[in-house]
């Protein structure tokens, strides 16, 4: 038995199954990313200093970019499909697939630099900061600068730093170091755990992508009304994920 | 529709799309230009950037997501939505005000 109301729209609601599914789905993401804010808030508004300038700005506004720009290429290949020209659909998809990974490359950069990038706390009362270039087992070179304590580090926006140089700190003076992770304070941790949920909703997105433009894309053959809402719904999900950028980008990055 | 009008209507649709990814484009530089003034207080930062950002989000959804011209049944579901998220929102801010006796503030 077929089921009803796949392709075409039920005349009641006007919609096909997979239309309301997506809705309802994102409805329940609404509410995921929203109880996320609200950690957001919460621990910003109680935290005595909040970090400013601690993520590269130019970076986060070419990832934005990036996704803003996927967006168009992803409803730019559904209206390829309305206008029954696959070829033009299978350019825009695959702009799309590249944009995804060329997003996902540049906040892997981001948290590869979050992680050599160390704050150490020295046994004489001042802390070094900067990247780790030498670990060796008597000594530590970071490319980097001293602080009078941990609040220097806080405002980089406002607070004149010395620039970064090469220092060798022997590890007898350290009495305590800790990478930008997700472990480092509560700004690192809601950092992370925002981009991440984020860039795992890129990744499924961009399987799905993938997917409807490779193996799936034979539908386009037998079944192009069906294919072409396929293409509908996983472009629904796509500009949900670039909605959250635009929210993420300003809160994390700029603010 | 017959095949020239149906590809004209959406060739006014792929134009519309056009210039919405152009006013996304200059959004983002203005949100991050704005962050860059001094307006005294951080607070006012923060409520242009999120003015600007609910500027974007409306444009994605209305436009992309072709929210502005959907049918009741999704208009439905997102005011569902929209309530509850508003709820949320409204129940972490109302707690600032809230605050046991003797708790310490910054």
């Amino acid at each position: 038995m077929d089921i009803p109301h796949v392709v075409q729209p039920r005349p009641d609601t006007g919609l096909y199954n997979a239309k309301v599914g997506i809705w309802l789905f994102l409805a329940s993401e609404v509410m995921l990313f929203g109880a996320l804010f609200s950690a957001y808030i919460l621990l910003r508004v109680g935290a005595p200093e909040w970090p400013y300038g601690w993520l590269n700005v130019p970076l986060g506004t070419a990832n934005t970019l990036v996704l803003i720009t996927s967006s168009i290429t992803t409803v730019m290949a559904w209206a390829s499909l309305k206008m029954k020209q696959f070829g033009r659909f299978k350019i825009f998809h695959a702009i799309t697939l590249s944009l995804a990974c060329v997003f996902l490359g540049i906040k892997s950069y981001e948290y590869h630099d979050k992680f050599t990038h160390y704050e150490i706390d020295l046994k004489d009362g001042r802390v070094a900061d900067g990247h780790i270039v030498e670990n060796g087992k008597d000594e530590i070179v970071i490319s980097g600068r001293f602080a009078k304590d941990r609040h220097d580090l806080y405002d980089l926006h406002e607070r004149k730093l010395p620039p970064h140089q090469e220092i060798t700190i022997p590890r007898a003076q350290i009495a305590e170091m800790s990478s930008y992770g997700p472990g480092h304070n509560t700004y690192t941790a809601v950092y992370f755990t925002l981009t991440g949920l984020h860039a795992l909703h890129v990744i499924g997105g961009a399987i799905v992508i993938g997917y409807l433009w490779s193996f799936g894309s034979k539908m386009w053959q037998t079944d192009p009304e069906r294919f072409t809402n396929r293409i509908e719904v996983s472009g629904l999900f796509w500009h949900f994920v670039d909605l959250i950028w635009i929210f993420l980008f300003p809160v994390l990055y700029l603010l | 529709m017959n095949a020239p009008a149906h590809d004209e209507h959406f060739s006014q649709h792929v134009r519309r799309y056009l210039y919405v990814f152009y006013a996304l484009l200059f959004g983002t530089l203005i949100t991050v230009g704005a962050s860059y003034i001094p307006f005294g207080n951080r607070s006012v930062n923060i409520g242009v950037a999120l003015f600007i950002a609910c500027g974007k989000a409306f444009l994605v959804a209305g436009y992309f997501m072709h929210l502005i011209s959907e049918r009741k049944m999704i208009y439905g579901i997102m005011t569902f939505t929209a309530f509850f998220f508003l709820g949320l929102m409204f129940l972490t801010v109302g707690s600032f005000a809230d605050f046991p006796p003797l708790t310490i503030t910054h």
